[in-house]
């Protein structure tokens, strides 16, 4: 490891721009003739749009046209997609919903966009918003999932009866059935995981421009993954084809899942500034943020483990239903299904599991992936589960994990996973002693001296991550392939653009990815520049989510580089008149092992590039590209442990220490990683305790502003202890596993378990409020 | 409209504005200092910090007009040239950002933290303090260590002026 190579703690490059105040967010982008966008919105959850008048707010001063659904569908602009099919039990696929950008006659959520208003300033625009009179039929409406499956409930849409999208199952249902019959013991749990709002810091954004002359788009817009944005844009709803469309993702101020989907804002933007001939630009507020970015999680599951005689979990049955809200969003469908279902192994050896998942319209904001999708709700189900199980069968918690731990490798599941390798028994291990367990029986004795409820909490999570290999996904229903691509750019200066197609909203990509060319060429990173989110620029590229960024993104660098490589050392060694064999690359040279000849990169770039004296037969030029597509999954895990204190007289809880162990397996930058995990602790935790997105039963969102709807803030949350262990993943040439998501998918079940330890009662929703924490204690 | 005079970043400036404006909104759509951002429309986040006459303000919940008069230091204003204030410096080595988004505001804040509490800030005060600045990436772990980092520069600068 150099001092700017993979493993080396270093300083972000791009932290000058951010601590100076020269981040270039959307909103900060000013282009000339820009005209600003307000959406109307619906304020009811559910109704019949019977008309819109705008005649007032036409002669409005600034105000330059109100566009409405109708004119949307009269331009044969497409309704919204969900990219991943998804089939039923009964063969028939799942029931979509038409989502036009605006409603043009109904409306089905709070916050739906029904009309535009484009005027020279954002605050004419909402003047002129309030001006344009609406006429809605009020329909009844449901929000509460079970509520919207019971019979003559309002129903949402045509196409779906019973307000179901589908019912899904996976696993051997007569092999769980017949592992129950001869259980020893059988533990059952009903648990919500509870609907959250992503809160990036910076809300969704768009820039749309039309160019009369070339007939050709441009989009700045806050995007985890500008090319599937710009793929969706122009393949299925008809606003460009793709070379006429640029989708620029700038800076942008954090994603968490929330800014993977293309929403009906970007979409109409792009459509207005045609229509109007200039520059439309639209910048959502906090409360559009609440009431329109895609919610996360919202599932209600009642799952059943058996145990043999020996405390081994035989048998595992779970049915979720799933709260897809009005519409399904870009990829919601693979998010309760096998983003979810597929990690309800835990790290335990389960011989049989069953599983069956029924989605839900609601007329709530439509619900899809959010910082780990799907896995923090399975880890949060298996981790409760175990926990209520060693109570009931009266052993330690950590015992019974080590008892049921998988520790063969490779492992396959009886839902699809096959994990590549792991070592669960060291991370418990290390975050066991981390916070002193064996301690732990004093502690709490002394805490009840005091008159405090001290308890303890193990989560023992894995996630699939590096999504992912292309044929597996296609072959379970996705309608996209997963690799990632990369081109290595080396200038005749010697100096290194690197272009990836994964997007960086806060993950460091500028700094970690130029150590890896540190490492292989022993360049300095200052001589590197990483580019990314610009369509012109990359070719093509998946973006950046399910912590893929690495383990796929970062082996496409590698892939491309190797090439690179590979042609210089025959440039190198067609100039030092050696074998190209004999070439090796250190500290930014090409040297002839074994001897004192060698030639500086930038000399070998330069010889790529004037060709005077090149090996007979090589193209000029030092440029290399690859596609990577990963093999499988990756199988970041770890320990948890939470620590903490309930005050019996309040219900609020206290943390004492929180311990992480994960295994991501090969680190670039450490710090980066524990950033990382530090930042998805705190949206776990958050969950547990705070966050909790709140619909009244007729779909009025009760949360939608800071002030109602709890963000952990600094004096919320502990600082924690973190360690690694480590197995190298052997899916991909790095051994890297991902670090994203870990901290948001084990910390929940941690605080839970802790919570639940500490008060002696099993029963606890999420968000655990001093209010239902000091119900749950005084509960009779 | 009305024209507000004031100092932002040590030049004086006249801007002229809707009544309505907000002091952020003249910042950023007037002077075009886009370091301080909008996270909230509740004044909850603290994204929008900077300082007026030494201390620190939400300027999305005040109206250009009332910094009529004042002296206004953004983000943009902090570092004397190439050198980082000590903040600054100490967010970057304690890895106390990620996306960017808060960071500006954060940094406002926490410099007048440390003002306010001069070399006896521990972490619970820092925590406390911070209530009023939203983060969503770091999970506050790194932004409370650099500004503890921060505090201890700040006093090793001030005694060496």
């Amino acid at each position: 490891m150099g001092v700017e190579g993979i493993g080396a703690r270093v300083v972000r490059k791009e932290d000058k721009r951010f601590i100076t105040g020269k981040g270039r967010y959307v909103d900060d982008i000013k282009l000339t003739g820009m005209t600003h966008a307000y959406f109307i919105r619906s304020p009811h959850a559910h109704a019949k749009v019977k008309k819109i008048d705008s005649s007032a707010a036409l002669k409005m001063p600034g105000v330059v046209a109100v566009l409405t659904g109708q004119q949307l569908v009269d331009d044969k602009v497409g309704n919204l997609i969900c990219g991943w099919a998804i089939t039923s039990k009964d063969g028939s696929p799942m029931k979509m919903g038409a989502w036009p950008a605006m409603a043009p006659e109904t409306v089905r959520f709070v916050g739906q966009a029904i009309a535009v208003v484009i005027a020279e300033s954002k605050n004419l625009a909402r003047d002129a918003a309030e001006a344009v009179v609406v006429d809605y039929e009020e329909l009844p409406a449901v929000a509460d999932m079970h509520a919207a499956i019971k019979p003559g409930a309002p129903q949402l849409h045509p196409e779906a009866p019973g307000n179901q999208v589908y019912d899904w199952v996976i696993g051997d249902e007569g092999a769980v059935n017949a592992a129950f019959s001869k259980a020893a013991n059988v533990v059952k749990l009903d648990v919500t995981n509870n609907r959250l709002a992503p809160n990036a810091m910076e809300p969704r954004a768009a820039i749309a421009d039309y160019d009369t002359a070339e007939e050709h788009f441009t989009l700045y817009t806050t995007s985890q993954n500008p090319h599937v944005a710009r793929l969706v844009l122009s393949a299925f709803y008809n606003i460009a084809p793709e070379h006429k469309l640029r989708v620029i993702a700038p800076d942008v101020g954090g994603g968490f899942g929330s800014k993977i989907f293309i929403y009906p804002e970007e979409m109409v933007a792009l459509w207005a500034s045609k229509k109007v001939g200039r520059p439309v630009k639209w910048t959502g507020d906090r409360t559009e943020a609440f009431l329109t970015d895609a919610h996360g999680r919202d599932h209600i599951t009642h799952a059943e483990m058996a145990f043999d005689a020996n405390n081994k979990i035989i048998g595992l049955k779970v049915k979720t239903y799933a709260n897809f809200g009005a519409y399904m969003s870009l990829f919601s469908s693979s998010v309760p299904t096998y983003l979810y279902a597929t990690l309800l192994s835990g790290q335990y050896n389960i011989p049989a599991i069953h599983a069956e998942v029924i989605g839900v319209y609601t007329n709530t904001t439509p619900v899809d992936a959010y910082r780990g999708a799907g896995r923090p709700e399975a880890s949060y189900l298996i981790e409760r589960l175990m926990e209520t199980a060693a109570r009931q069968l009266n052993v330690d918690p950590a015992q019974l994990r080590r008892t049921n731990f998988i520790t063969q490798f490779p492992h396959q599941t009886p839902v699809i996973m096959a994990y590549d390798t792991g070592d669960f028994n060291a991370s418990l291990d290390a975050a066991m002693k981390a916070i002193d367990y064996a301690g732990f029986p004093a502690r709490k004795a002394k805490a009840k001296a005091d008159g405090k409820l001290r308890g303890i909490g193990v989560s023992c999570y894995i996630e699939a991550c590096g999504i992912a290999p292309s044929k597996a996904v296609g072959s379970l229903g996705a309608g996209v392939g997963l690799w990632e691509s990369a081109e290595v750019r080396v200038n005749p200066v010697g100096t290194i653009e690197i272009l990836t197609g994964s997007h960086s909203h806060g993950q460091g990509h500028e700094t970690t990815f130029c150590q890896l060319v540190a490492e292989r060429l022993g360049v300095p990173i200052s001589q590197v520049s990483i580019v990314h989110g610009d369509t012109d620029k990359v070719q093509f590229g998946m973006g950046t989510y399910g912590s893929r960024s690495a383990a796929v993104g970062l082996t496409a660098i590698l892939k491309a580089m190797e090439k690179m490589e590979s042609k210089a050392k025959k440039i190198a060694a067609h100039a030092l008149e050696a074998s190209e064999a004999d070439i090796v690359i250190e500290n930014g040279e090409f040297k002839v092992t074994g001897t004192d000849k060698a030639i500086a990169l930038p000399m070998v770039a330069l010889a790529a590039y004037t060709a005077h004296n090149l090996p007979d037969g090589m193209e000029p030029g030092l440029k290399e590209s690859a596609f990577y597509d990963p093999t499988n999954f990756t199988f970041p895990a770890g320990a948890y442990i939470c620590e903490l204190e309930v005050d019996p007289g309040t219900g609020k809880t206290s943390f004492v220490n929180f311990v992480a162990a994960d295994d991501f397996g090969r680190l670039i930058n450490p710090m980066i990683v524990e950033g990382q995990v530090h930042g998805g602790l705190v949206q776990g935790i958050g969950q547990a305790l705070l966050e909790h997105a709140i619909y009244d039963a007729n779909g009025q969102p009760v949360t939608a502003s800071f002030m109602d709807y709890a963000m952990p803030r600094a004096d919320d949350v502990p600082s924690f202890n973190l360690s690694h262990t480590t197995t190298l993943c052997p899916g991909n040439p790095l051994g890297i596993k991902g670090c994203g998501e870990a901290g948001a998918i084990g910390a929940s079940a941690a605080v839970i378990n802790a919570i639940t330890d500490a008060i002696g009662k099993n029963n606890l929703e999420m968000p655990a409020t001093p209010d239902r924490v000091w119900r749950t204690i005084h509960a009779a | 409209m009305s024209t507000v005079k004031l100092t932002v970043n040590g030049k004086a400036v006249a801007v002229d504005v809707e009544d309505r404006t907000l002091l952020v909104q003249l910042l950023r759509d007037h002077l075009n200092l886009t370091g301080t951002h909008v996270g909230c429309d509740t004044s909850q986040c603290g994204a929008c910090v900077v300082h007026m006459d030494g201390r620190a303000v939400k300027s999305c919940t005040m109206l250009a007009g009332q910094a009529d008069g004042a002296s206004v230091t953004t983000i943009e204003g902090i570092a004397k040239g190439d050198e980082l204030h000590p903040m600054q410096a100490a967010f970057r080595d304690n890895h106390g950002l990620q996306c960017g988004y808060c960071t500006p505001g954060m940094i406002m804040s926490a410099i007048d933290i440390v003002h306010r509490h001069g070399g006896q800030l521990d972490e619970a005060t820092v925590r406390t303090e911070l209530e009023g600045n939203i983060c969503r990436c770091t999970g506050y772990h790194n932004i409370v260590k650099a500004v503890l980092d921060a505090a201890g520069r700040m006093k090793v600068s001030q005694a060496a002026e």
